[in-house]
């Protein structure tokens, strides 16, 4: 405080120990900011260490190889990545509709005094942890599927390879559903932030033509903000696919690449939830570690490109949800 | 433009706004939906015991949590020892300091970073702390933790510290007070609130973590007393009971899941109200 009260005196001029100060704050801010290029770096190094072992023995056929069995210390990671592109497919297609429709009707139908505590709501859904998701979605949503939903599906679109065979609940489409549910509330939070910074003068001009809300809506608004609304399903895409306890516990956890959606499945974040802390000898915790390293890999990708897209769009004030 | 079009085109408005407003009840109902089964199923489970006993083995009934509610906020208190300085001073330097592009990037690695799967962390500080330190601590578990918080608390710090005007910052610069202590004194005094708004939304979202802390904090089903023992936490004891075969675990998962959700939850609104006035939610 003294050094402060001599400054007053003497404004312009700045005695050397509160350019130290300043340095030293400077440079500690610096360095904290610092730790997220750190942080990215620890997590390439120890996944490329870690996985050492299985990228020297396997190389690329790790990727395209189906064989995982560990008893034989053979490892193939396509049933896992076969799982997790199809639950994130059936996560999208269930969501990407339901949240842009939602978020349209956040910014352009709701009446006023029921947006914020809808937006509220939404927001919500996205603080649920995912263990609850999953623990709800075992005992219930499951049950309900296998009992009720699957079997209609099954009666009416049985015809399709997609919905043939036995039901047992757990599956792939239980995995999907669940994965919806999860990356709705982002896909409408981030949506609603780009609808929202869609011009008035916009809207205002396509009412002027003479068009109906929905007509303002397709013409307007939804053409306008298609690059940024993609950007949202990129962000929820990549959420999708690293998604882990609530697809583990309602997925079925079974290696296989089949057509039918009610067979049990496995993906890549749920095998190394479930057999890491059982995996013994080095070559097996080795092609753990790179399924994490493919899984980084794909999930960082993804995240690049929607981060590009959603900043191309609106600029920095849209900021991602997590 | 003709009669029939005319109408047609009302029809296809209405209809599309009905769809929109369908949409938007579907998307509410699974909170309402888990929100119910849980307090319809848990809430009968909850008493006293629940909040102080040990896990019971199967086939006794009775018994709680309580070492994996304790669990939770020692691994919290970790976490936050870890996450915050480092998040609120990296967010200082992104709204204070640096040229627009280092800090460009320093975001975009924050971005990335909060796409990164949490299981991925999980078995980065398994390698990271588990392995040399040969075994499963308490300790790897709040480091996990930790190092997710970095990049949302430093990413809301950043986004408060510039709600802060400035003719704030030109004000203290103007009466030659040293620029730090402008930030110190003055900046972060004003954004104060938000900043703890960011911290408490993101030892929430890490509170529900499972997935990272399979591998370093693994489990107990003891009370823990040194950071370098496995430690319960509420996620972890409400996946193991889940995925078991009895009832009576289930009902715990239930119990557990609902006090862990209302404390999510109630966080969550909590900081709502806190923030209404000043630095209302932009996003």
């Amino acid at each position: 405080m003294s050094e402060a009260a001599k400054n007053q005196k003497t404004p312009g001029l700045q005695p050397p120990g509160w350019q130290f100060g300043d340095r030293a704050f400077k440079w500690l801010t610096l360095v904290m900011a610092l730790a997220v290029f750190a942080l990215i770096a620890l997590i390439g190094y120890e996944l490329f260490r870690g996985s050492h072992l299985a990228l020297q023995k396997f190389g690329w056929r790790f990727l395209v190889s189906s064989d995982w069995d560990p008893v034989n210390d053979v490892y193939g990671a396509l049933p896992f990545i076969f799982g997790t592109v199809v639950s994130s497919a059936i996560a999208l297609l269930i969501a990407v509709p339901i949240s842009i429709a939602t978020a349209v009707y956040l910014t352009e139908l709701a009446p006023l005094w029921l947006r914020q505590p809808l937006t509220m709501f939404i927001e919500l859904l996205a603080a649920v942890p995912s263990v609850i998701l999953g623990l709800w979605g075992i005992f219930v949503m499951v049950p309900f599927l296998r009992d009720h939903f699957f079997p209609l599906l099954q009666k009416y679109l049985g015809f399709l390879p997609l919905f043939k065979g036995p039901i047992y609940g757990v599956s792939m489409m239980a995995g999907g559903i669940i994965v919806a549910i999860m990356i709705i509330p982002i896909i409408t939070s981030v949506s609603r932030e780009i609808l929202r910074s869609v011009p008035g003068l916009q809207r205002e001009a396509a009412y002027a033509l003479g068009a109906t809300r929905w007509e303002v809506t397709r013409i307007a608004v939804l053409s306008y903000a298609k690059k940024g609304l993609f950007g949202a399903v990129i962000l929820g895409l990549g959420r999708a696919l690293g998604e882990t306890m609530a697809v583990t516990m309602v997925i079925g956890n079974t290696p296989q690449i089949v057509k039918s959606l009610f067979a049990p499945g496995y993906t890549l974040a749920s095998v190394i939830a479930n057999e890491f802390n059982e995996a013994t000898g080095s070559l097996y915790p080795s092609a753990l570690f790179e399924i994490g390293l493919v899984l980084l890999g794909v999930t960082v990708l993804v995240n690049i490109f929607a981060q590009m897209l959603l900043k191309t769009f609106a600029g920095p004030s849209v900021k991602p949800q997590h | 433009m003709t009669a029939p079009n005319h109408s047609w085109r009302n029809f296809k408005n209405a209809f599309m706004q009905t769809l929109a407003c369908v949409c938007a009840i579907l998307v509410v109902a699974p909170l309402l939906l888990v929100f119910y089964h849980l307090i319809k199923e848990g809430f009968t489970s909850i008493n006293w015991a629940f909040f102080t006993e040990l896990p019971k083995p199967v086939g006794e009934v009775g018994g709680g949590m309580g070492n994996a509610i304790v669990g939770t906020f020692v691994l919290l208190a970790q976490a936050a020892v870890i996450g915050v300085p480092v998040g609120v001073l990296g967010g200082v330097f992104l709204s204070e300091y640096g040229g627009t592009k280092l800090n460009w990037w320093i975001r975009f690695a924050a971005d990335i970073l909060n796409g990164v799967p949490s299981i991925t962390w999980g078995i980065v500080v398994y390698a990271l702390l588990v392995v040399p330190m040969h075994g499963f601590s308490a300790l790897a578990g709040g480091v996990v933790l930790g190092m997710m918080m970095i990049p949302l608390v430093m990413r809301t710090t950043e986004e408060v510290l510039q709600l802060v005007p400035g003719g704030y910052r030109e004000a203290a610069l103007a009466l030659g007070i040293a620029k730090w202590k402008t930030i110190v004194q003055i900046v972060i005094r004003t954004a104060l609130k938000g900043i703890v708004t960011g911290v408490l939304l993101a030892l929430a979202r890490v509170a529900g973590e499972t997935a990272p802390l399979l591998f370093t904090a693994l489990g107990n089903e003891h009370w823990t007393h040194k950071l370098t023992e496995p430690i319960s936490a509420m996620p972890l004891q409400i996946f193991a009971y889940a995925i078991s075969p009895y009832d009576d675990w289930h009902r715990q998962a239930w119990a557990g899941a609902l006090v862990l959700l209302l404390l999510v939850l109630s966080i969550n609104i909590g900081v709502r109200f806190l923030t209404r006035d000043r630095f209302q939610q932009k996003a």
